[in-house]
């Protein structure tokens, strides 16, 4: 149950990267790999970055903070960081912590591309 | 302690791979008491945070010093006890995560969400001088008769041997 590491593996969709997360946003590798995910997109200018956390079925609170941490670094760098297709579990933790109106949420990765244009 | 209960403790070195070890081993105790995955959701991510709390906040992430991690069972209540080496410190001091100039923090989630997860919460001074986080569920079948996150459970519930 544990035992589910995180991955994460990022396409474009016109001007937006899309990055697919699958696994536990949790301390340690999990967070981390999230870090270094989105420092790689924004040393390539990338800023404007969807992230897909479809196949995401766990986030402790260090992994809520990498999320915040995420969005204030490319909110920085002037773009804009949302969010994909929430499981049910990371919605309600997003909602108990408030941070579901902070973040832009998306069910329909369409409308999520469009909304960035 | 009567024939009812059931008592578990470990210690821990303080590392990151401890989370997950007090994580799945509460997990089972957990499951074996009845919750359902709701629960035991709930139950694993406020051990996660405990832990998580000891590591970073208490011990400072010093690998010298101990988590001590320890379940009790009751007829009652599952009842979970994570104590660190520290200096401790007073819920009165821990920041609203909720607050408008906390919300893009990026850490200090972690008690609100034990409290959030949890029908009982509570920090007192533990026997390492440092901070013991305590909180509880109710077996699944008794009377719920707790709201969220602030009742008292305080020394009755300190870690005990086994009868």
């Amino acid at each position: 149950m544990c035992a589910m590491s995180l991955h994460a593996t990022y396409r474009d969709s016109g001007s937006v990267t899309v990055v697919d997360m699958g696994g536990r946003i949790v301390l340690g590798d999990g967070s981390a790999l999230l870090r270094k995910t989105i420092g790689q997109l924004l040393a390539d200018d990338r800023t404007k970055i969807l992230i897909n956390l479809a196949d995401v079925n766990y986030i402790d609170s260090s992994g809520i903070g990498e999320l915040v941490h995420a969005y204030t670094s490319v909110k920085t760098r002037g773009g804009e960081l949302k969010l994909l297709h929430l499981t049910k579990k990371v919605r309600d933790l997003l909602q108990i912590t408030k941070l579901y109106t902070v973040f832009d949420v998306y069910s329909d990765e369409t409308t999520a591309v469009r909304s960035f244009l | 302690m009567t024939d009812d209960n059931k008592h578990l403790e470990v210690v821990l070195d303080t590392r990151v791979e401890s989370v997950n070890l007090a994580e799945e081993m509460c997990l089972r105790v957990a499951e074996s008491a009845g919750f359902d995955e709701e629960m035991c959701y709930r139950i694993g991510m406020s051990v996660r945070e405990g832990v998580i709390n000891a590591f970073h906040y208490g011990n400072q992430e010093r690998p010298e010093k101990k988590i001590h991690l320890a379940v009790d069972i009751t007829p009652e209540k599952l009842v979970i006890h994570v104590m660190d080496e520290g200096k401790g410190f007073k819920l009165s001091d821990v920041p609203d995560p909720l607050a408008e100039e906390n919300i893009l923090s990026t850490s200090g989630r972690g008690i609100f969400l034990m409290r959030a997860f949890m029908d009982e919460f509570d920090v007192v001074p533990g026997t390492t001088g440092g901070a013991e986080i305590v909180m509880a569920k109710r077996l699944p079948g008794t009377e719920n008769g707790h709201s969220n996150g602030r009742s008292g459970t305080g020394g009755d519930n300190a870690p005990q041997k086994e009868a």
